[in-house]
C-alpha cells in the first residue's frame, strides 16, 4: 500500500513540476514581451510627448526590474520557485496592491461550497440513472438521447439559460452574486438562506450538464458486465436478478470513478465558464476578470491553484481508489 | 472470403440506415452543413457592420434580430459557424494524428517507450487542458482561428493516445496478427493489412468524439474571452451577451441561437459516434 502511494505521490510531484514551469516558461517564450504590453497600456493614455516617452521608458525598466525579467533566465526560475514555496505569487496589477495570494483565496471557499456538492452529486445520481437506463429498454430509449444532448450543452450557456428563465422571466431566483449586496457573510439564517438561493442555479447548471455524461459512462458500462461471462454464470446458478446487478454495479463504477479523475479539468473548465455568467466570486471569475484586465500576475496564480487543486484531487482519488478495487490494494500488498 | 467481407460491409452500412441515431445525428449535420453553404447568400452585413436598427427582436430584415450595437446576428452567426467546422475538423484532425502516432506506437512497440510516452500522456492528462490554453491564449495578442485550432490539437490528444494504445495492445495479441508474424510478414505489412483496417472505424469514432471536444472547448476559451481575435466566434458572441447584460434586458435572441447551435451541433456528432459504437460493438444495441 506504502509502495502504492509512493509511486502516486511521485508522479503527481513530477506532474506539478512539468506544470508548474510551464506556467513559468510560457509567458517568456511567447512572441513579445508582457512588459511593453503593459506599458503601452499606460502610454496609450499619455499622448507621444517627449516627457510621456521618457515616463514609458522608465516605467519599462522598473517593470522589467520589479519582474526580475533583466536577469538571467535559470536565476529567474530559481527565484520562481523560491517565491512559490514561500508563498510569494507577485502583486495583483488589476487589484493593485492586493498580494495574488490573498485574492485567490478568498475565492477558494466559494468554490469547495460550489464545485464539491455538484461535482459528487452528479456522479452519484449520474451513475444511479445509468444503471437503471441499462436494464430497461423504454427508459434506455427515452433517456440515452437526452444525456448526449445534456453533454453537448456548453456548461455556461445552461447557466445562461436558467438565469433567463429564473431570473428574467420568472423573478424568483437572484441573476448574479453569491449574496445580497445588502448582506454580510455570517452565520445567521437569513444569510445562509440567501447564500443558496444564489447558489442554487450555479450548482443546477453544473449538475446537469456533468450527470448526462456519467449516466452514459454507466449505462455503457453496466450493459457490458451485465453481458459478461461471471454475470451468465451467476445467473445460472440461480442468483437473483438483485445480486447480480448489485455485483455488475460494484465492477462497473470503477472505470467511472477513473474517469472522475479524468473529467476534472472539463469541470474545472464548465465552473469558470458558469462562474462568469452568474459573476460568482470563485476563481473563474476572477481569472475571467485577470484575462479582461491582462493581469498576469494574477492569471499565473490561478493557473497555478487549478494545477493544485486538480492534482490533490486526483490523489484524493487515487486513496479511494485503493479501497474500492481489493485488486490494488493485493497486488501492492502481496507484490 | 470477399463475398463474406462484402456482406460484412452491406451489414453495418444496413444497420447505419436503419438506426435512428444515426438518421438523427446526420440530419441535424446536414442541416448545419447546408446552413454553411446556403446561410452566406442571406448574409447583408457584415459581422461588425451597423445594420441600421439596435436591439431588435428576429424579423423579417434580421432573422435572428440585432443587438444594442446594431449588429445583425444572423450574420455574426454564420460567419462563426465557418470558424466553428474549421477548429473541429482541424483541432480534431491534430489531436487525432498525434495521439494515433503516439498511442500506436507505444501500443506496438512496448516496453521502454510504452513506459515513457503512457507516463508522459498521464502527466499531460491531469493538467486540466483549460488551464493550459488559458495560460497561453492569454499571452498571444492576436490569436486565428487557425492558431487556436493548432493550439487546442496539439493539448488535446492524451486521450486520443490512450484509447488508440488500449486498442493497439488488444488487436497486437489476435490469432491473425499472430500467424501473419509466424508466416514471416514484416511489420509495416502487418500495420497495414492487419492492424489498420481494425483499427479505422475506432479511430473515426475517436475522431469524431475530439471533433465535438475540440468545438465545446473553443466555445468555452472564446466565452472567457480568449477566442480567436480575427473573427467572430459562437463563444465570443455569448460572451458578448453575457457582458452588454443581454439576460437583463431580456434579449433572448441574442444568447439563445447561439447556443442551440452548439449544442445540437455537438450532440448530433455524439449521436454518430453512438450509432457507430453500435454497429461496431453489437453488444450495445440493446434497443
Amino acid at each position: 500500500m506504502r509502495k502504492y502511494l509512493t509511486r502516486k505521490i511521485l508522479i503527481y510531484l513530477i506532474t506539478f513540476f512539468i506544470a508548474a514551469s510551464l506556467d513559468w516558461a510560457i509567458p517568456r517564450v511567447m512572441p513579445g514581451n508582457p512588459v511593453s504590453l503593459i506599458v503601452s497600456r499606460f502610454a496609450q493614455n499619455s499622448s507621444g510627448s517627449a516627457q510621456a516617452s521618457l515616463i514609458t521608458k522608465q516605467m519599462f525598466d522598473y517593470f522589467m526590474q520589479a519582474f526580475q525579467l533583466n536577469k538571467p533566465w535559470w536565476e529567474q526560475y530559481g527565484l520562481f520557485w523560491r517565491n512559490l514555496f514561500t508563498g510569494n505569487l507577485g502583486i495583483s496589477m488589476y487589484l493593485y496592491p492586493k498580494p495574488v495570494l490573498s485574492v485567490i483565496l478568498s475565492a477558494v471557499p466559494y468554490d469547495v461550497l460550489f464545485l464539491l456538492p455538484s461535482i459528487l452529486l452528479s456522479f452519484w445520481v449520474g451513475n444511479r440513472i445509468g444503471a437503471w437506463a441499462a436494464r430497461n429498454k423504454r427508459a434506455d430509449n427515452a433517456l440515452l438521447p437526452i444525456f448526449y444532448i445534456l453533454t453537448s450543452v456548453p456548461y455556461f450557456w445552461l447557466g445562461i439559460l436558467l438565469v433567463w428563465v429564473f431570473g428574467t422571466i420568472l423573478h424568483v431566483l437572484p441573476m448574479s452574486g453569491a449574496f445580497s449586496y445588502s448582506m454580510t457573510p455570517s452565520f445567521t439564517l437569513a444569510f445562509i438562506f440567501d447564500y443558496l438561493k444564489h447558489w442554487i442555479l450555479p450548482f443546477l447548471s453544473l449538475f446537469i450538464v456533468a450527470l448526462g455524461g456519467w449516466a452514459i459512462g454507466m449505462r455503457n458500462m453496466i450493459i457490458y458486465e451485465l453481458e459478461s461471462n461471471y454475470s451468465r454464470y451467476m445467473g445460472s446458478l440461480g442468483a437473483s436478478q438483485r445480486l447480480i446487478r448489485k455485483y455488475s454495479y460494484r465492477n462497473a463504477v470503477l472505470p467511472q470513478v477513473t474517469g472522475l479523475a479524468l473529467q476534472l479539468g472539463t469541470i474545472v473548465a464548465g465552473a469558470i465558464t458558469t462562474e462568469i455568467v452568474f459573476s460568482y466570486p470563485g476563481i473563474g471569475y476572477i481569472l475571467f476578470q485577470a484575462i479582461m484586465n491582462k493581469d498576469y500576475p494574477l492569471i499565473q496564480g490561478c493557473f497555478l491553484l487549478i494545477i493544485i487543486a486538480v492534482l490533490l484531487a486526483n490523489f484524493i482519488i487515487d486513496v479511494l481508489y485503493m479501497f474500492i478495487d481489493p485488486r490494488i490494494r493485493i497486488a501492492y500488498t502481496e507484490g | 472470403m470477399k463475398l463474406s467481407d462484402r456482406l460484412k460491409k452491406w451489414d453495418v452500412l444496413y444497420f447505419f440506415l436503419t438506426n435512428n441515431k444515426f438518421k438523427i445525428g446526420i440530419g441535424i449535420l446536414l442541416f448545419f452543413i447546408l446552413l454553411s453553404i446556403i446561410g452566406p447568400f442571406f448574409v447583408h452585413y457584415k459581422p461588425y457592420e451597423f445594420a441600421g436598427e439596435m436591439g431588435t427582436p428576429p424579423s423579417l430584415g434580421h432573422p435572428l434580430g440585432t443587438n444594442p450595437f446594431g449588429y445583425d446576428l444572423y450574420s455574426q452567426l454564420i460567419v462563426a459557424l465557418d470558424g466553428t467546422w474549421l477548429i473541429g475538423l482541424l483541432g480534431g484532425g491534430i489531436a487525432t494524428l498525434i495521439g494515433l502516432l503516439i498511442g500506436f506506437f507505444a501500443g506496438y512497440e512496448g516496453g521502454f517507450w510504452d513506459e515513457l510516452l503512457m507516463m508522459l500522456t498521464n502527466i499531460l492528462l491531469v493538467i486540466p487542458t483549460i488551464a493550459l490554453l488559458i495560460i497561453i491564449a492569454s499571452f498571444l495578442n492576436s490569436r486565428s482561428v487557425v492558431l487556436e485550432s493548432i493550439i487546442i490539437g496539439l493539448t488535446g490528444w492524451p486521450w486520443v493516445a490512450r484509447a488508440v494504445r488500449a486498442q493497439t495492445l488488444s488487436l497486437k495479441s489476435r490469432e491473425f496478427v499472430s500467424l501473419s508474424k509466424i508466416s514471416g510478414a514484416g511489420t509495416l505489412k502487418i500495420i497495414t493489412q492487419d492492424i489498420a483496417p481494425n483499427m479505422l472505424s475506432y479511430v473515426f469514432m475517436v475522431f469524431i468524439l475530439q471533433f465535438g471536444g475540440s468545438i465545446l472547448t473553443i466555445v468555452g476559451l472564446s466565452f472567457i474571452g480568449l477566442g480567436p481575435t480575427n473573427s467572430v466566434s459562437l463563444g465570443g458572441m455569448l460572451q458578448d451577451s453575457v457582458l452588454w447584460n443581454a439576460l437583463i434586458l431580456g434579449y433572448w435572441w441574442w444568447m439563445i441561437p447561439p447556443g442551440v447551435v452548439i449544442t445540437f451541433m455537438v450532440a448530433s456528432l455524439y449521436f454518430i459516434n453512438m450509432a457507430m459504437d453500435e454497429a461496431f460493438n453489437p453488444r450495445l444495441r440493446s434497443m
